[in-house]
């Protein structure tokens, strides 16, 4: 019996903003319990929300990247629930009419294929706060910083057939937030939250019931929890059991999900139309505002850096992979005078993003700033350097030990290009390996290598290769 | 339509307000009252009326991004029932 699986997302993406979507209080991360919760946070009676006008225009940008329909006119509504960390008994959502309409997002999955998945809405909600347990026995202590912040709730359509498809989906949109500027994408500070519905039917038959996965906090995981889920569902199902609809919390160390709450209940969240909140109205002039702000977005940027720069497709993905190290590379090529596009790209996709990758750092931190780069590339173009001793005095300046030029004046690694001076160290090492010249010229050409890595290594690697080659040709065909 | 014992209990249970036993009836009694006028208003053709978001014919305004609040945890804290290390503290919530 084959079975279909059928995901959609619901995606929280915090908003970057100074302060909350209500209130003039900070939205900072990590600040002392309660120091930003204001009175228009915990909920006091009589206090009034008043939008931050900043969701607004990054709301739009979400909306015209998604090629979807934007709301003139949207409406907060209370979706109302009881729980701790929401001290006003309803969150503030929005519901019948959302500020993004249906847009659409292409993803592409690792067979290289392309597949549309529909997004039905995007909304502005605010946040909650959090709980912590164990601090006095008995108790739960409630820190109402996080309360207030603004969410854009991103849904997909029920368009995914796999994990790996909903991971695809999940992180295009990652990227995409995070290149439009509205969202800083930190998983790990729940800037950027995924949840999955996941459930499975028949070929043919109408969906199944879903179960939705909370709170995953890495792509890998939700991957991993989905494929749990749908494996569960099939076993469930085959053996004649029910899904049934709840909320299931998965566990990494064991690689399972188990139930956290049935939604039987809490599902009844009587939405209504705030009456503290006004119809939010949104002309053309401010759509058309955003639209003229709006950052080139990743596909296009990919193209560009194809046709503009002449890079490899491959290239082009690495590079555009996050908007700060696309700007970094366009920074370099330009401050190398735009003359080798390739050689910064291989620079910027190997050693910078390497080095990176293996200290942890975002782009900004590096302390290889794209000015140091530009540095070095132009002493490889213009032959001071070679692409190896290169690679050493990038480390140096990793290390923050100063620009290229003054690393190669101080380890004096420039390049010998005096080929009066590599003609003495090819004579010499000539000179101690006769029986190799010998062999040489009976005809065994290949030790044209040996030769050239002798004089390297007698030149400490700064002789210009291409020139060392030259001579000893010349040389050995005397 | 009138509301019987199950749908009071449940919506007690949603509000998260206590209804005792013999309070139930007059409950009862009382929502079916309210429900009884809405399925009066029901009678008006709305078919060409757009649902009211707000009886003000406004608009909302906006305030520019930037933090004009400051830290007051510990007067608005004076008035909570019980606090610990900055945290409100409420009865332990188990999930």
């Amino acid at each position: 019996m084959s079975w279909e699986v059928v995901i959609g997302l619901e995606i929280h993406a915090q908003l970057t903003t100074k302060s909350k979507i209500f209130s003039g209080a900070s939205t900072e991360y990590g600040a002392a319990p309660n120091s930003q919760a204001c009175p228009i946070d915990i909920g006091m009676p009589g206090m009034l929300p008043v939008l931050n006008q900043a969701v607004i225009g990054k709301s739009i940008m979400l909306g015209l990247a998604l090629d979807a329909e934007i709301g003139k006119r949207s409406v907060f509504d209370r979706k109302n629930y009881f729980y701790p960390d929401l001290p006003k008994g309803y969150q503030t959502s929005q519901f019948e009419l959302p500020i993004v309409g249906q847009g659409k997002l292409e993803i592409e999955l690792e067979d290289g294929t392309k597949k549309v998945i529909g997004v039905t809405r995007a909304h502005l909600e605010e946040d909650a706060g959090k709980s912590v347990h164990g601090l006095v026995p008995g108790q739960t202590g409630v820190d109402l910083n996080r309360s207030g912040t603004p969410l854009l709730e991103i849904v997909s359509d029920p368009d995914m057939s796999s994990a790996k498809e909903a991971v695809a989906y999940a992180k295009k949109m990652h990227e995409l937030v995070q290149y439009l500027g509205i969202c800083d994408g930190n998983m790990q500070e729940g800037s950027f939250r995924v949840d999955s519905n996941v459930s499975v039917r028949r070929k043919g038959e109408p969906l199944g019931t879903r179960a939705e996965l909370k709170n995953i906090n890495s792509f890998r995981f939700i991957e991993k929890a989905i494929e749990f889920e749908v494996e569960r569902q099939i076993e469930l199902l085959e053996s004649g059991g029910k899904v049934v609809q709840e909320t299931r919390l998965y566990d990494a160390e064991t690689n399972t999900t188990r139930s956290m709450r049935t939604k039987e209940e809490a599902n009844d969240y009587r939405y209504f139309p705030c009456p503290d909140l006004l119809p939010v109205v949104i002309t053309e002039e401010d759509i058309k505002a955003v639209k003229d702000s709006m950052p080139e977005l990743p596909e296009a940027k990919r193209q560009r850096f194809v046709s503009e720069f002449g890079l490899s497709e491959y290239d082009a993905v690495v590079l555009t992979g996050s908007r700060a190290l696309a700007e970094f590379f366009e920074t370099v090529v330009a401050l190398t005078g735009s003359k080798d596009a390739k050689l910064c790209a291989n620079w910027v996709t190997s050693g910078f993003a390497a080095a990176l990758n293996r200290d942890g750092l975002p782009v900004e931190q590096a302390p290889v700033t794209a000015e140091l780069l530009a540095g070095m590339i132009v002493r490889i173009m213009d032959n001071s350097i070679s692409g190896k001793i290169a690679k050493q005095v990038f480390e140096a300046m990793w290390k923050g030990e100063g620009t290229a030029d003054s690393i190669i004046e101080a380890k004096g690694l420039k390049q010998i290009t005096d080929s009066g001076v590599i003609e003495a160290l090819v004579d010499a090492v000539l000179g101690d390996n006769p029986s190799q010249v010998e062999a040489y010229k009976a005809g065994q050409t290949k030790m044209l290598g040996y030769f050239v890595g002798q004089v390297m290594q007698a030149s400490g690697g700064q002789a210009n290769p291409s020139q060392v080659n030259q001579i000893l040709v010349a040389k050995l065909s005397d | 339509m009138s509301l019987g014992k199950t749908e009071v209990e449940y919506i007690s249970r949603l509000t998260q307000i206590d209804v005792q036993e013999n309070q139930i009836e007059s409950v009862a009694k009382k929502l079916s009252n309210i429900l009884e006028l809405f399925a009066q208003m029901e009678a008006v053709d709305t078919e060409e009326v757009a649902p009211m978001a707000h009886p003000l014919d406004a608009v909302q305004r906006l305030r520019p991004d930037a933090v004009t609040e400051v830290d007051q945890h510990e007067r608005l804290q004076a008035i909570a029932p019980a606090v610990a290390e900055a945290y409100y503290l409420v009865p332990q919530v188990i999930e």
